[in-house]
């Protein structure tokens, strides 16, 4: 389990990480999504312990990873947006230094090795040199670098950032396959991925929490109850009428309609209301037609925009500063 | 840190660094092994290592350029500090690397008085002594050129930077000479070239000189990490 309690990092007067808290439980596959420069890069250097928190902490299984950064790091296999690969090396090279580096016992390390190039596809290019690889392949060592020790919790920045469709395809299979034995944290400001691969996701803005929870029940409760879009062949004076006198409405707005003698409207429920059947009724015993009754449902999307829109009164120090993905 | 030494070891000798650093020293020692003792027959190497050090000092940045601004650049830097290990094992691994590829020339220029002594008189003693007191003065530039190293993300102005201050701490001597007599005398105590003169010239066993190459060394080991925790917390 990780916990992240009231995150600061402040870099000169710029907030890149304003007091984020939140907790992520084992087995989870966890999302980071935000726009470029929200702060998710430097919520993951600060967790993975390469940089510091200006206030707060981060608790891998309890370890504090400023007070006890050993015990906690040993947990968390960490895969930077950029992997840290060292280019003169071959891959089966790298690899076992990171072992070493990870304290796998010596007698281990063949063995994790050679299990971890075949989990990532590794496995043909062992004797390459780094350097010569794609881009792809670049990724999938940094990520075999990340699953040796076979830590607990695996930390992933961007992980399918500048790779092909294909190679996106093959990561995420990889992490969803991966995410069967680890708790997996991955970052990404691409929507549709996030919502694909993970059970429960945070949305951060300008470094603060907007929103966490499962992506569907974000859906749920931060969208409210949603709108109707109702058609009738009706005078629009004596529809608006009809359907205000329903309880549970909340706003009533009239909408173009290009029908001749039919007017529209665009009915906003009250919270945990479902007015459908109840205007469907209303209408009929009104002896108005109902043509067209849909329900307008938020969409993760609309929300993931309207969360993240800036109000421009709130920008002002901001502006000046570093971006944070530069600073880590 | 026994897995980053041994990794930035051979990084040494799969790139050409290590082999040009070692083939340069050992090229110049064999000029003026040749040109003192064997051609102008003076019985002391010390005198040969005493030109060396000009060498070392123009060698030295090329080593210690990369040892700290490549990692950052390369992001490499992500990998080792997020890993299970302390940072003054990061920082020494990388250290004791660079001194181990020093000590291969130092090593090879130990069998020069041995040529002298089969050829003739020869004062071994106080030329291994000087031998040692030439590899601790190198253990201190190379401390020096990591520390520096590690200031930047740029090879070039390591190498620049580090050259610069190692011309300035060969000058010190000089330099000092324009201040004022009461700091000058403070400051002439942190003379590396008079500490290494006394063994090669004057074959004087100046322990307070090896215990300043030590404490300098130390000194600038421990400043890197202090950089590196530093930049963390910033």
């Amino acid at each position: 389990m990780i916990e992240v309690r009231s995150l600061v990092k402040r870099y000169g007067r710029h907030l890149a990480v304003d007091h984020l808290d939140f907790t992520v439980e084992d087995g989870q596959i966890f999302g980071f999504l935000g726009p470029n420069g929200a702060g998710k890069s430097t919520t993951m250097n600060i967790m993975t312990g390469y940089i510091g928190a200006t206030e707060g902490d981060v608790l891998v299984d309890g370890h504090s990873i400023t007070q006890e950064p050993e015990l906690a790091k040993r947990s968390i296999g960490y895969l930077p947006e950029q992997p840290p690969l060292y280019t003169d090396m071959t891959v089966e090279e790298y690899l076992l230094f990171a072992a070493g580096l990870k304290k796998v016992p010596r007698h281990e390390r063949n063995e994790q090795v050679d299990q971890v190039m075949d989990m990532t596809g590794t496995f043909s290019v062992r004797g390459r040199l780094i350097r010569n690889l794609s881009k792809g392949y670049k990724q999938r060592v940094g990520l075999g670098q990340a699953l040796l020790g076979f830590p607990k919790v695996l930390i992933l920045d961007e992980p399918t950032v500048g790779l092909d469709p294909k190679q996106i395809l093959e990561i995420r299979t990889l992490v969803r396959r991966l995410a069967k034995d680890h708790t997996v944290i991955l970052s990404s400001h691409i929507l549709s991925e996030i919502q694909e691969m993970c059970d429960h996701l945070l949305i951060i803005h300008h470094g603060k929490k907007v929103a966490v929870g499962a992506p569907d029940q974000l859906e749920r409760e931060l969208a409210g109850a949603p709108a109707l879009e109702v058609t009738l062949r009706a005078d629009p004076a004596a529809a608006s009428g009809l359907l205000l006198g329903l309880s549970g409405v909340n706003t009533l707005a009239p909408r173009p309609c290009e029908e001749a003698g039919c007017c529209s409207f665009r009915l906003e429920q009250l919270p945990g209301t479902d007015l459908r059947e109840a205007v469907f009724t209303r209408c009929a015993e009104a002896g108005l037609p109902l043509l067209e009754l849909r329900r307008d449902a938020i969409t993760l999307e609309d929300l993931f925009l309207r969360l993240t829109s800036d109000d421009p009164d709130q920008e002002l120090p901001e502006e000046s500063a570093p971006e944070e993905e530069e600073v880590s | 840190m026994i897995a980053i030494y041994k990794r930035e070891l051979s990084s040494y000798f799969n790139s050409m660094i290590g082999y040009v650093f070692i083939a340069a020293l050992v090229c110049f020692t064999g000029i003026y092994f040749m040109a003192y003792n064997l051609y102008s027959g003076f019985l002391d190497f010390s005198y040969a290592l005493m030109s060396l050090m000009n060498i070392l000092m123009f060698t030295v940045p090329i080593l210690t350029m990369r040892s700290m601004a490549e990692d950052r650049r390369g992001r490499t830097d992500q990998l080792l500090l997020t890993a299970p290990v302390p940072l003054w094992a990061v920082v020494l691994g990388k250290y004791l690397a660079m001194v181990t590829v020093l000590f291969v020339p130092v090593f090879l220029a130990a069998f020069c008085p041995l040529i002298i002594a089969a050829n003739g008189e020869a004062h071994l003693v106080s030329d291994y002594a000087s031998l040692l007191a030439f590899f601790l003065m190198g253990c201190v530039f190379l401390a020096i050129g990591m520390f520096i190293s590690s200031l930047t993300e740029s090879q070039i102005i390591a190498a620049v930077g580090t050259f610069a201050v190692l011309l300035i701490l060969f000058l010190w001597e000089d330099l000092i000479g324009f201040l004022p007599s009461a700091l000058s005398g403070v400051l002439s105590a942190f003379s590396f070239r008079t500490v290494f003169y006394n063994f090669a010239q004057y074959h004087v066993f100046d322990v307070g000189g090896l215990i300043l190459y030590l404490s300098l060394t130390a000194l600038f080991v421990f400043l890197t990490i202090q950089t590196l925790l530093r930049r963390r917390w910033n």
